[in-house]
């Protein structure tokens, strides 16, 4: 309630703890991935599975990172596909 | 076969000794047996906390070294029959007692006591390491700062990285007047960034100071907040379902209205 009223007064980007809660949200990011570097290597097992039920794809050259400036902070995949499964309708 | 908290933070001065002292407390208040363990070798806290540093004879060091037996190290509280403290010793340094001592001191003081708990000191280093060896679960207390709250998601990490899963988080020196003008995250945001398990939310309080000031401890202060926000901490450790307290200021105008209608 409290925080709907200070959006409704404007408030919501103007207090601090938002200020902080954003900073916070950044920072975590990196500090995560920076904790895991096992995370990426999973998250890269995990979408080869995934992937390789649409198409075939180049495994060895995939390439999965995590790109930031201050703003924000974006998965970036590269995939080589070999070769697109054929598609079974669609049932 | 009791169990092993220990009480982390990866900040410091964010209230691990307070919490440990309080909840040690606590549970033996509800006449649970309780040891705390001060594994802060070198910048010995605890005993000071609890009121008790007269009475130091030997310390962890002393027992992981055997120089002395466990049981000539403990030392009894003055108020409760079924709670001892273990000291940190103060002349040593953290590589004084390495994991495999702790895991060992956990195991023995785990035959005895109902909760062993264990006050970590700041870092994430030997200190850290040696604190969680011996521990079965976790509590991590922080202060609703950004840095506070960036320490204790790394120590998450490092917790559930040595298989100390669930770790429950407790948020203490929480201003509900601040947090309502919108100038200090609320416990929804906390939630929302850490994740996990919330055990209870500790206000900002002077009767902290001041009960610390004297060698007591908050929790056996019936009328303060943080007192009765510790007391329920406990219960909730020992398996009751108890709401969060009402922070709200209790001088508000509503919580007069309230009080004045029977709803408190
Ligand atoms: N809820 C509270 N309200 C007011 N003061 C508090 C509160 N909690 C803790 N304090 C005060 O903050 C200071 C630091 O607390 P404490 O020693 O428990 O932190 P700590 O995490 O053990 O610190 P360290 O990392 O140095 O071991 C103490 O002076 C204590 O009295
Ligand atoms: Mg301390």
């Amino acid at each position: 309630m409290l925080d709907f009223l200070n959006r409704f007064f404007g408030r919501e980007t103007a207090s601090s703890k938002n200020v902080a809660k954003e900073r916070l949200r950044l920072v975590l990011v990196h500090d995560r991935a920076n904790v895991s570097p096992e995370l990426l290597s999973s998250l890269k097992n995990d979408l080869i599975k995934v992937i390789s039920n649409y198409m075939e794809i180049d495994e060895k050259a995939l390439e999965v990172s995590l790109d930031s400036n201050d703003q924000q902070v974006a998965l970036v995949a590269n995939i080589p596909v070999k070769r697109m499964k054929r598609t079974k309708s669609l049932a | 076969m009791g169990e092993v908290i220990v009480v982390t933070s990866g900040k410091g001065g964010v209230g691990k000794t307070t919490t440990t002292a309080n909840l040690g407390t606590g549970l033996a208040s509800h006449g649970k047996k309780v040891c705390l363990v001060d594994a802060d070798i070198g910048l010995r806290n605890l005993d000071v906390v609890m009121g008790l540093e007269n009475r130091i004879v030997f310390d962890i060091v002393d027992v992981t070294s055997g120089v002395c037996r466990t049981r000539q190290a403990l030392i009894k509280d003055k108020r409760y029959e079924s709670l001892h403290l273990l000291p940190a010793a103060q002349t040593k340094d953290k590589t004084a007692v390495n994991p495999d001592q702790m895991r060992e001191l956990c195991e023995e003081l785990k035959q005895e006591f109902d909760f062993v708990i264990i006050d970590c000191p700041a870092g994430i280093e030997q200190g850290f390491k040696n604190a969680i060896a011996g521990a079965d679960k976790a509590i991590v207390v922080t202060t609703p700062e950004v840095s506070a709250v960036r320490d204790a998601d790394r120590i998450i990490g490092l917790l559930e990285a040595a298989d100390l899963r669930e770790p429950k988080l407790i948020i203490n020196r929480y201003r509900t007047k601040m947090v309502n003008r919108g100038d200090m995250m609320s416990i929804d945001d906390m939630n929302e960034i850490l994740a996990i398990d919330l055990l209870g939310v500790v206000p900002e309080d002077e009767q902290v100071v001041v009960t610390t000031n004297k060698g007591e401890t908050v929790v056996r202060d019936d009328k303060s907040q943080s007192g009765q926000a510790y007391r329920n901490i406990t219960r909730r450790i020992l398996g009751e379902n108890v709401p969060l307290l009402n922070l709200e200021e209790p001088g508000g105008l509503l919580n007069a209205l309230r009080k004045m209608i029977g709803m408190r």
